[in-house]
């Protein structure tokens, strides 16, 4: 396999969303969102897995 | 290319469910690592999954948003899809050819010797419908009388769930053994399905029915990583066409949402530099070498 590099093309979407998402993450960490989906992922889902 | 990517998916599987003290300890993980969010579809009911699912997790946060709301807290999944969001804007589908445990188990299976069949293009909305339906407006407008929803995409749909938790929790709890009723049946049996379905046709459940796949498959065209075609160098040979296993005609749609990124096409078939990966901007051109000439 042979390997060449070419030129740098910067794009401006990917950069937008990663700024979008990344706001939105930082959200969810201000409201202690982070704490609400440990609490959910450390118990056991009774309907994920076919029960209740 | 394929033996390297069946490497890292293995990695990928042994690091998204790398609590193997499940059988000492009798439960699942519970340690803080469990706040990452897992690229790939994997069931943080998982006894041994180290990180959360973002599709449970995203229904378990919406079915539950009106209750957090009138309780003064803005649980509303913000950190759910920020990670998501990320996570596609940077690899968008690659992260399915290459780090979803279950898309692994199906690819295993896949190369279990038998007739192949192809997947009709139109169930390919099928995930999309999953998504916005099981895995968003379901769980946030049909409520109980306590004003809870239901996560209807684990509950009635996810296979992943029933082979990765479903299984190992009722081996694992003795207890749980008699709550397992219709509904585990009937999971049992849309994991057989699908497991079955995976021995004739490559990767079904990512292509019909995956709300993650889906997902990431919006990114596609606008990811940091994605692919690059050069038309004038194209010659019409086909055989991108030929090796891609999801049957994207990649000639036309080289960034297509059905596109898992298994680069099979840039490493295996095309010899004329039309197909390329770009990362960031920077074009990475990896093409097969031609055989040798023998010498005389």
């Amino acid at each position: 396999m042979r390997t060449k590099k070419r030129t740098f093309v910067p794009r401006r979407t990917p950069l937008v969303l990663l700024l979008v998402f990344l706001l939105l993450l930082l959200a969810g960490i201000a409201v202690n969102e982070p704490a609400r989906v440990l609490e959910q992922a450390r118990s056991v889902c009774l309907p994920c897995i076919g029960i209740g | 290319m394929e033996r390297l990517r069946l490497w890292i998916q293995a990695l990928w599987f042994f690091l998204s469910n790398g609590y193997w003290a499940f059988p000492v300890s009798g439960t699942l993980y519970q340690g803080p690592l469990k706040v990452l969010c897992s690229p790939g579809l994997n069931c943080y009911s998982c006894p041994a999954a180290t990180t959360f699912c973002p599709v449970g997790s995203l229904q378990q946060l919406l079915l539950g948003v009106r209750l957090s709301l009138q309780n003064g807290q803005a649980y509303v999944g913000s950190y759910v899809v920020g990670c998501m969001g990320l996570l596609g804007t940077v690899f968008g589908r690659l992260i399915c050819g290459w780090a979803c445990p279950f898309g692994l188990v199906q690819e295993l299976l896949h190369r279990i010797p038998s007739p192949k069949v192809p997947i009709p293009k139109g169930l390919a909305w099928g995930k999309h419908l999953v998504l916005l339906f099981l895995v968003v407006l379901l769980p946030l407008t049909v409520l109980d009388d306590f004003g809870l929803g239901l996560p209807w995409f684990c509950k009635f749909l996810c296979p992943a769930g029933t082979l990765e938790a479903g299984l190992p929790m009722l081996l694992l709890m003795p207890d749980l053994r008699p709550a397992a009723g219709i509904l585990y049946l009937y999971k049992l049996s849309v994991l057989a399905l699908v497991l079955l379905w995976s021995v004739a046709s490559f990767r079904p459940f990512c292509r019909t029915l995956c709300p993650l796949g889906a997902f990431y498959g919006l990114f596609n065209r606008v990811s940091l990583i994605r692919l690059k075609f050069d038309a004038d160098n194209c010659t019409k040979c086909g055989a991108c066409r030929r090796i891609c296993p999801v049957d994207i005609r990649v000639d036309r749609s080289p960034n297509s949402g059905e596109c898992i990124r298994c680069l099979r096409c840039c490493t295996e078939a095309c010899q004329f530099d039309a197909l390329a990966v770009e990362i960031a901007g920077h074009v990475w051109q990896a093409r097969p070498v031609p055989p040798e000439q023998p010498v005389r």
